[in-house]
């Protein structure tokens, strides 16, 4: 079907071929530019989790894994470079934690049969794995999560938020404003009254909105921010003196560094929470045995047990529990990303299975199938305490509206079908 | 020696006004054009086409559109990365209206939109002069991204605001969307490019590029001469514009797929089309070239020096590119303050010179 032109490569940078067998899982990090603060603990737990696979295990199934960085800067032409030039080395899955390279990257790896996890980012309409076969986004995504918050609130005003004022303050790119939609129905199923307000990139400079906040004086803000913009809006609602618990964000507006700049300031702050917090889990224990102290540790090995850092880990677990159950399905220790794609969409994380990996109740127990690609889309509610300096998670796992999601997801991954003359179908494994 | 005018006789007028009157230069063009569409396509890969070829290709058209614009006419532009976002997504809009017309027409289209717009925005360039009109399109640069942002017609509604390039053919053989071949992508940019340089090279060669040349050198003399500057200046905004347009439009088709304005088409990319017509040299088709090759190339290289070649540490190796490739422009343009073109330049007069300098 395709044509292959091109039969010699000049390069010599794609001229190495693996020769050892290893399980190559890409990480897409940003440890420069303005969104660093979130990149490198990510990119720390991800790696990580990685290294003490391989220190104390010995791989995965007597398989060594490799992690190849390659630095994106949160900048998708980069992304692009990254993907092109890890793509050749057998790379498993991508996890670019970006929205924007996530964009960029969901047509090539639907083409090049390479799967893509995006956790609790990028394109929410995936979860429908028929018309997106390569592209996962449990356990939960941006629709998920704005259900969450409105939840949480439901919760707290006895089932009732009719009348409330809700502002939306949103990183103005793809990933703040993927939750307007889902905010828009749920405002018109509660009743609440929704503002948006954007931030532009990076979200240095936000005064006029909080004024604009100031003025309209919400009974609750909801944030979509990433990096500084988190740091600036905390600050700025510290400010006004906006009540911090009235103050929600979203899971990536929700680590140590957005809230210590404001010291005191912070004090009550709430996020929501995909994964659970500080590192009071066995699996630390072999961590630090076999990572930590051994010097093994990627970058300064000063991240562990931050909320991104765990995130990172988190995703590295949900990956490497994918290729156990990519061996299990295939029979086969070194596997390829087809395989991984298989192993991806029968993913079952389970309390024991959590229980067994020295991580009891990290994340919400799950399954994935061919046709949801989503997970369970629950999350917790975490808060912010200033002066102990650490997160405590105050709700139980929250489940998402899913009658309000589900119709937002099916409309608009048809809408993608059609747009690219896609046949929703399993992806035959 | 072998490369000299002597001994190469012109018998035609067309002849001695050929763009390439010195035979070696014309030989090395036409080989360069031999080695483009002849070879590079045969051997290309995916990782050389999209991290360096196609950008390379792209930004080289930017690049001669603002150059015509501030490297010949003599207009400072900090637009550029707005115009290119008119050139995104007016192909965008096309693309999906008429998803049967082809593609080669909606990116010669999307470049006459932003001439349009372009010349719309040049207007204040008859009042205005140097930094007051830096910041005049300063102001084109921002509002056209804010436009793009905030109304959702541009974006056709979808939820994310992002635009993603639907799967279009050539002559049956896709160009833009997932399933391209590396040589597809760099062929319809190389086509572009071709065209785009040998339209500029012509156009600044005539009487349009001369007036505009006479407004950059001294607006009064050439007004007196009569020049007229309203023409002029426009016309170097709509021609620029229409460069930097089929780039933007490129850029979001053919090369990145999916595209989000703020990120895509920021500020940023107005400094770095700025900065490669300055390294590369003002007033000069292969400067735009030269410069768009070491700002697309350098970066890519040394990264595949550092992180590749030497095994550095990633966020280490990003950080000393920002030190090598600042400290390299630093030195370049202490060493030659009309760029790389310039260099060039006198590289061909010592070659004219040679083996006998004096």
């Amino acid at each position: 079907m395709k044509k292959r032109l091109a039969s010699m490569a000049v390069a010599a940078v794609m001229a190495a071929s693996p020769v050892l067998a290893d399980l190559v899982f890409p990480s897409l990090s940003y440890r420069t530019g303005p969104y660093a603060a979130g990149g490198i603990p990510f990119a720390d737990g991800y790696a990580d989790y990685f290294t003490l696979l391989n220190e104390r295990d010995g791989g995965i199934g007597g398989v060594m894994t490799r992690v190849l960085e390659c630095e994106t800067g949160y900048n998708t032409e980069k992304g692009v470079e990254c993907y092109e030039a890890t793509k050749g080395e057998g790379s498993l899955v991508y996890q670019p934690l970006s929205t924007g390279i996530t964009y960029q990257l969901i047509p090539k790896v639907e083409a090049d049969g390479i799967p893509l996890h995006t956790m609790g980012y990028g394109r929410t309409s995936a979860a429908n794995g028929k018309v997106f076969n390569n592209v996962f986004n449990y356990p939960a995504n941006y629709w998920d999560g704005a259900s969450i918050a409105i939840k949480h609130l439901l919760e707290e005003n006895g089932g009732d938020l009719s009348g409330k004022k809700i502002s939306l303050v949103y990183h103005n790119s793809a990933y703040g404003k993927e939750p307007i939609r889902t905010l828009e129905e749920l405002s018109g199923k509660h009743g609440y009254e929704l503002t948006t307000i954007a931030v532009d990139h990076p979200g240095q400079e936000q005064k006029s909105q909080w004024l604009q906040i100031r003025r309209e004086r919400p009974d609750y803000v909801i944030m979509w921010g990433w990096g500084v913009m988190n740091q600036v809006a905390i600050q700025e609602a510290a400010n006004i003196r906006f009540p911090m618990e009235n103050f929600i964000g979203v899971w990536w507006s929700g680590s140590e560094n957005d809230v210590l700049p404001a010291g005191d300031g912070a004090n009550g702050y709430k996020s929501l929470a995909m994964h659970n917090v500080g590192s009071d889990f066995p699996i630390y224990d072999d961590l630090k045995t076999y990572v930590l102290d051994t010097g093994k540790a990627a970058g300064a090995g000063d991240q562990v047990g931050t909320v991104l850092y765990n995130r990172g880990f988190y995703a590295a677990m949900l990956a490497a529990e994918a290729v156990k159950k990519a061996q299990e399905i295939h029979g086969e220790a070194d596997i390829t990303p087809a395989m991984m794609r298989d192993g991806m969409a029968a993913l079952e994380i389970t309390e024991a299975l959590m229980e067994e990996l020295g991580m009891p109740n990290f994340g919400p127990a799950f399954a994935v199938s061919c046709e949801n690609h989503g997970g369970s889309g629950q999350g917790k509610i975490q808060q912010w305490d200033a002066t102990a300096k650490e997160w405590n998670i105050i709700s139980d796992w929250i489940d998402s509206d899913k009658d309000v999601i589900q119709p937002l997801i099916m409309a608009d991954s048809e809408a993608f079908a059609a747009e690219n003359n896609i046949t929703p179908a399993c992806a035959d494994s | 020696m072998f490369y000299r005018e002597a001994g190469d006789f012109k018998t035609s007028y067309v002849d001695d006004s050929q763009t390439f009157p010195i035979a070696f230069d014309r030989y090395r063009y036409y080989f360069v054009l031999v080695i483009a569409f002849g070879i590079i396509p045969f051997i290309i890969n995916d990782y050389w086409a999209n991290a360096v070829m196609v950008p390379f290709l792209i930004y080289a058209i930017a690049a001669i559109g603002l150059n015509i614009l501030t490297g010949y006419c003599g207009q400072v532009s900090l637009g550029t990365g707005g115009f290119m976002a008119v050139g995104g997504y007016a192909c965008y809009k096309l693309m999906t209206a008429f998803p049967d017309v082809s593609i080669m027409v909606h990116l010669l289209l999307a470049g006459f939109i932003t001439a349009g717009v372009g010349v719309l925005f040049g207007l204040p360039s008859l009042r205005i002069k140097g930094f007051y009109l830096a910041v005049a399109t300063l102001a084109a640069q921002f509002f056209l991204v804010w436009l793009f942002n905030k109304v959702p017609w541009f974006y056709n509604y979808s939820a994310s605001g992002q635009i993603s390039a639907p799967e279009r053919f050539v002559f049956g053989v896709p160009v833009t969307g997932p399933n391209v071949e590396a040589w597809a992508k760099y062929m319809v940019c190389l086509v572009f490019v071709t065209f785009c340089a040998w339209l500029a090279r012509n156009l600044t060669r005539g009487t349009i590029g001369r007036s505009w040349m006479a407004i950059r050198d001294m607006d009064i003399a050439a007004e007196i001469i009569g020049v007229n500057p309203l023409k002029a200046k426009l016309t170097a905004f709509a021609v620029s514009s229409f460069f930097i347009g089929i780039a933007g439009a490129l850029l979001f088709a053919v090369y990145l797929g999916a595209v989000e304005v703020g990120e895509v088409y920021g500020i940023n990319k107005s400094f770095l089309v700025l900065f490669m017509i300055i390294i590369g040299g003002l007033g000069s088709i292969f400067g735009a070239f030269a410069g768009a090759a070491f700002m697309v190339l350098l970066p890519v290289a040394l990264k595949n020096i550092l992180v590749g070649g030497l095994g550095w540490d990633t966020a280490l190796a990003t950080h000393f590119e920002f030190v090598i490739v600042g400290a390299l422009i630093v030195l370049f343009l202490i060493a030659e303050p009309h760029g790389l073109a310039q260099l060039w330049k006198l590289a061909k007069e010592k070659l004219r010179l040679w083996p006998f300098p004096h």
